[in-house]
């Protein structure tokens, strides 16, 4: 597989969410808005390019027995660097999102990652395995939660284009409008890979 | 390279190596990280008492006071009167253990309004103490006359619905900043700056 392939295949042919549907708990729970979908996106794709870079680097040095302690031991050593960062320079992003930055480290899109293709493969593509795979989450997570902040809160990226008291379909922020959301936007995706 | 057989010392090798290696590289960030978030939290600090003492008195300065577990933000206004104090407290009891308060009490013992700074209850049901809702109805009450139990215990605060323990928590908390308040009122007023 060229590199070309190993980086564009998140995006849209095996993108995490809308086709594989791995670490669907966290795109539930964080994308009631366009921005919060953003972040969470991206602190993923950072841990998941670090760790596959790094899980690449020791493939051989991890006997196959432990091979999966030590995945998760490199994993939440990423996750908590991106939480004490993000806890320092952007607070409010950190409050909203809270207990789901900890919770990438069980995100099984990263460990699923590091285990199917950065354990079996040289540095360089395991970086792009990670850089695709974290921008295909991060692009479904934002598609996500602009659809919920538009329909339930009436604004985009936290620009209001209704007025403040505007009836908007609330249910769309909760969670049950999370379910809804994702699923007409995967019956969307596969309507659309089915006519290409 | 070949890839390293899995015996009991290649095992103990790599987990070990692996391991110290992250708590060294963890330990090296929060070094880094950490002026930075203690400043956010002296930021969230210093909003949060600005909030709970609003009144149409503006605050010109604070001075920062610990009498036991909790903290006295005593605020002066630009005569350098006292105003009141925002008091940082807080309750072991909550649902998902510790609740953090910033409650503000007026110099003359009145509740003016409550902050929550930190809590951990379930999302949905006792997280929504922040909301004003709830812990509106603190605002402007007399600790004297307005008991600060939950009803179902004989007081007068009305709980969050399927979240007694974290109501009883915040009124746990309120209360004993405002008998904290309360007992050590005079040397507050007695200490205020002339």
């Amino acid at each position: 597989m060229s590199n070309w392939k190993t980086f564009t295949k998140g995006l849209i042919k095996e993108n995490p969410i809308l086709v594989l549907l791995l670490g669907c708990c966290p795109t539930l729970a964080t994308t009631t808005s366009a921005i919060n979908g953003m972040s969470m996106g991206l602190a993923t794709t950072f841990v998941l390019i670090m760790s596959n870079l790094v899980i690449s680097l020791l493939k051989n040095f991890i006997p196959d027995k432990v091979r999966i302690p030590c995945f998760i031991v490199v994993i939440a050593s990423f996750v908590t660097v991106v939480q004490l960062i993000m806890q320092a320079y952007v607070p409010d992003i950190y409050e909203t999102l809270g207990l789901f930055i900890p919770l990438i480290v069980v995100n099984c899109i990263v460990l699923g990652r590091a285990e199917a293709f950065a354990s079996k493969n040289p540095v360089w593509p395991s970086i792009l395995d990670g850089a695709g795979m974290g921008l295909g989450f991060t692009f479904a997570l934002t598609v996500l939660g602009s659809i919920r902040e538009i329909l339930g809160s009436g604004s985009i990226f936290n620009f209001r284009f209704l007025p403040e008291d505007a009836q908007t379909i609330l249910i769309f922020v909760l969670a049950p409008g999370a379910f809804i959301a994702l699923g007409y936007l995967i019956a969307i995706v596969n309507r659309l890979k089915k006519t290409k | 390279m070949a890839k390293k057989e899995s015996t009991l010392k290649n095992m103990l090798i790599a987990l070990m190596v692996i391991t110290i290696v992250s708590g060294g590289v963890l330990g090296f960030i929060y070094g880094l990280t950490k002026p930075a978030i203690d400043k956010v939290e002296e930021n969230k600090n210093i909003k949060a008492i600005n909030e709970v003492l609003k009144t149409d008195v503006a605050i010109a300065t604070t001075e920062a006071k610990v009498i036991e577990d909790l903290t006295y933000n005593l605020a002066y206004d630009a005569d350098g009167n006292f105003i009141g104090a925002a008091v940082k407290t807080y309750s072991m009891n909550g649902f998902g253990g510790k609740v953090e308060l910033m409650v503000g009490m007026l110099q003359n013992g009145i509740i003016n309004k409550v902050s929550v700074l930190s809590q951990a209850e379930t999302p949905g049901l006792g997280a929504n103490m922040v909301n004003d809702k709830f812990k509106g109805q603190f605002d402007g009450k007399d600790p004297k006359a307005f008991s600060l139990k939950v009803k179902k215990d004989g007081g007068d605060v009305d709980a969050i619905t399927a979240a007694t323990i974290s109501s009883r928590a915040v009124a746990e908390a309120i209360k004993k900043a405002a008998d904290g308040f309360e007992a050590n009122k005079d040397q507050f007023l007695k200490g205020g700056k002339q």
